[in-house]
């Protein structure tokens, strides 16, 4: 009788999978059902992006970064901008200021949206993907209302708005929130005592806090393990020392964990848009500083200045001062950052973009080891990535 | 009481830091190749014990050419710091820090595969993002941009990064 041999599969999950959420590769080594490596292949969305912002002006270049994060579209424009501004040393005025974080948060909550729909999808609880797409609608909805575009909108300035909002914006986005808490206690009922959810994400896709920091994790994930990382209360930018809200944490590192802190968060994001709403007062949407922004269309037709700004601002850009910046921001998946090189030209001589899903997925090898193909479905989705995010 | 990581760092980096650059709040320290590891782990224990980002730039023509830009948080305190060291086109080889962070293994590869800097002790380098047997680093100055031009008959406009040309800093 023959030796029994122990040899591994290498089996190929992706790059074109329903269940990897992007054009993600897995190679997993399996031994039987168990899983003794993963290697995550990515690089199928890489566009160059950093390499194109290169060529462009800083003007040119806000064109990129919704497209980026593409879940997180706004979040991702207040990073980048958030980073020109900090180079210039200007911030935007209060309006403005209150309203990007507005915005922000709105996307936050579409992006847990998207999550929370697509992990439900995984584990077969098609009605969920359902009901979050569809309150997932109106958030875009305002978007639209708000910049034209549901999606990859270029509506925030250097130095602040490109326009003032709509008539009827707020109304709307109280509107949207009163119904919204209510959405969460629907999905929670669905989700959060059933058994199987519960049997199929406690325990799955493990990371303890050491981990966590070892592999450059940062959002739900750092904080599902108990680490207390929030970009928004460690490094507040954009206004956010200002509201009260509080960081979900978890304590076992697990999908279960990851879940209950990403529909916090949502609560929590709603909570810091009911006092934006609040605190939003009249006021100019951009600064007032030629050099940086336009001036306002009236003004063009009185003022020979204002043309000449204009004129340059257009055709050539700003010229920041020699120096380099790292502002970050609070991505719903994590700390997300742009790191910009000036030297002093009109455009940058480095855009770095420090996306937070490509080191969230380096951690799903030691999440998945020794675990069973379902559990991978379940760990991607806990997760979040978004390639965009991770090729860029 | 815990002390700032950033005069715990700088009590034990001493007289290795070439220079130090203050802009905007933000702390950057120019490091020697040599001391890199073991400022890499003397910043860890001081209480950065997130590696944000590991990058590089090229900063050609400007010598020596390409920078690595380590980005490290310190959650607890609150604190950041950036580290960079600035190596040769010739030399391109940088201890990996791969030792002190595990999640330094993608983003080094990342800059192997875009800058071609070697990262030595890196367990596995190889290209992450370029196909795999893509030739050339696609994010040094000296590598084009490829731009089609779009098929217009009778007119062909710029391409968009020639739509508003570079022009240099304003004195």
């Amino acid at each position: 009788m023959s030796e029994l041999t122990r040899e591994t599969l290498v089996l190929n999950m992706g790059p074109q999978h329903p269940a990897t959420h992007g054009v993600l590769r897995l190679l997993l080594e399996l031994e039987g059902e168990v899983i003794l490596s993963t290697e995550p292949v990515i690089g199928y969305l890489h566009t160059g992006f950093e390499k194109e912002m290169e060529t462009r002006t800083y003007h040119q270049n806000i064109v990129f970064p919704p497209r980026i994060d593409y879940l997180a579209t706004f979040i991702e424009e207040q990073a980048y901008v958030l980073a020109v501004e900090k180079l210039l040393g200007i911030r935007a005025p209060e309006r403005a200021e209150t309203i990007r974080l507005i915005l922000a948060e709105l996307s936050r909550i579409a992006s847990h949206l998207v999550w929370l729909g697509t992990s439900a999808i995984d584990l077969n609880v098609s009605s969920v993907f359902m009901y979050c797409f569809r309150d997932r609608e109106e958030i875009l909805d305002i978007f639209e209302m708000v910049s034209g575009q549901r999606m990859m909108h270029g509506y925030f300035r250097i130095g602040g708005l490109q326009w003032d909002l709509p008539a009827g914006f707020t109304d709307r986005v109280r509107a949207f929130l009163a119904g919204f808490p209510g959405r969460i206690d629907e999905f929670e009922t669905l989700l959060t005592d059933n058994l199987i959810w519960r049997q199929r994400t406690e325990g799955v896709g493990v990371l303890t806090a050491e981990d966590a920091l070892r592999y450059g994790c940062t959002g739900p994930i750092l904080r599902g393990s108990g680490v207390n990382y929030d970009v928004r209360k460690a490094f507040p930018y954009g206004g956010y020392d200002q509201y009260e809200f509080d960081v979900p944490l978890g304590e076992h590192g697990d999908s279960f964990d990851r879940y209950k802190i990403r529909l916090e968060e949502m609560r929590q994001s709603r909570r810091i848009i009911l006092q934006a709403l609040d605190r939003l007062m009249d006021g100019p949407i951009a600064i007032d500083d030629r050099k940086i922004s336009l001036p306002p269309r009236p003004e063009l037709v009185r003022s020979m200045e204002a043309v000449i700004h204009h004129f340059k601002l257009m055709s050539e850009g700003i010229h920041p001062p020699v120096g380099e910046v790292y502002a970050a921001v609070e991505s719903p998946r994590g700390e997300k950052g742009y790191y910009l090189v000036s030297d002093g030209s009109n455009r940058p001589a480095r855009v770095r973009v420090r996306a937070p899903s490509f080191s969230n997925l380096q951690a799903l090898p030691v999440m998945v080891y020794r675990r069973t193909i379902a559990d991978v479905v379940v760990a991607i989705a806990s997760i979040d990535i978004v390639l965009g995010d991770v090729d860029r | 009481m815990t002390r700032d990581p950033i005069d715990m760092l700088m009590a034990q980096l001493g007289e290795t830091v070439l220079e130090q650059i203050r802009f905007r709040d933000e702390l950057t320290l120019i490091l020697p190749i040599d001391g890199l590891l073991a400022a890499l782990q003397a910043a860890r224990a001081s209480g950065f014990s997130l590696l944000s980002d590991l990058t590089a730039v090229d900063r050609y023509p400007a010598t020596p050419r390409f920078e690595v830009v380590y980005h490290l948080t310190a959650p607890d305190a609150r604190s950041k710091i950036r580290l960079k060291a600035r190596i040769e086109e010739t030399r391109a080889s940088v201890p990996s820090a791969t030792p002190v962070w595990p999640g330094a293994n993608w983003l080094e590869r990342e800059v192997y595969d875009l800058y071609g800097i070697r990262f030595d002790g890196h367990p596995d380098l190889k290209r992450i993002l370029m196909p795999d047997d893509w030739e050339g680093y696609p994010l040094r100055k000296d590598f084009p941009l490829t731009e089609e031009p779009v098929g217009f008959i009778g007119h062909t406009p710029k391409v968009p990064s020639h739509i508003i040309p570079k022009s240099p800093p304003k004195s």
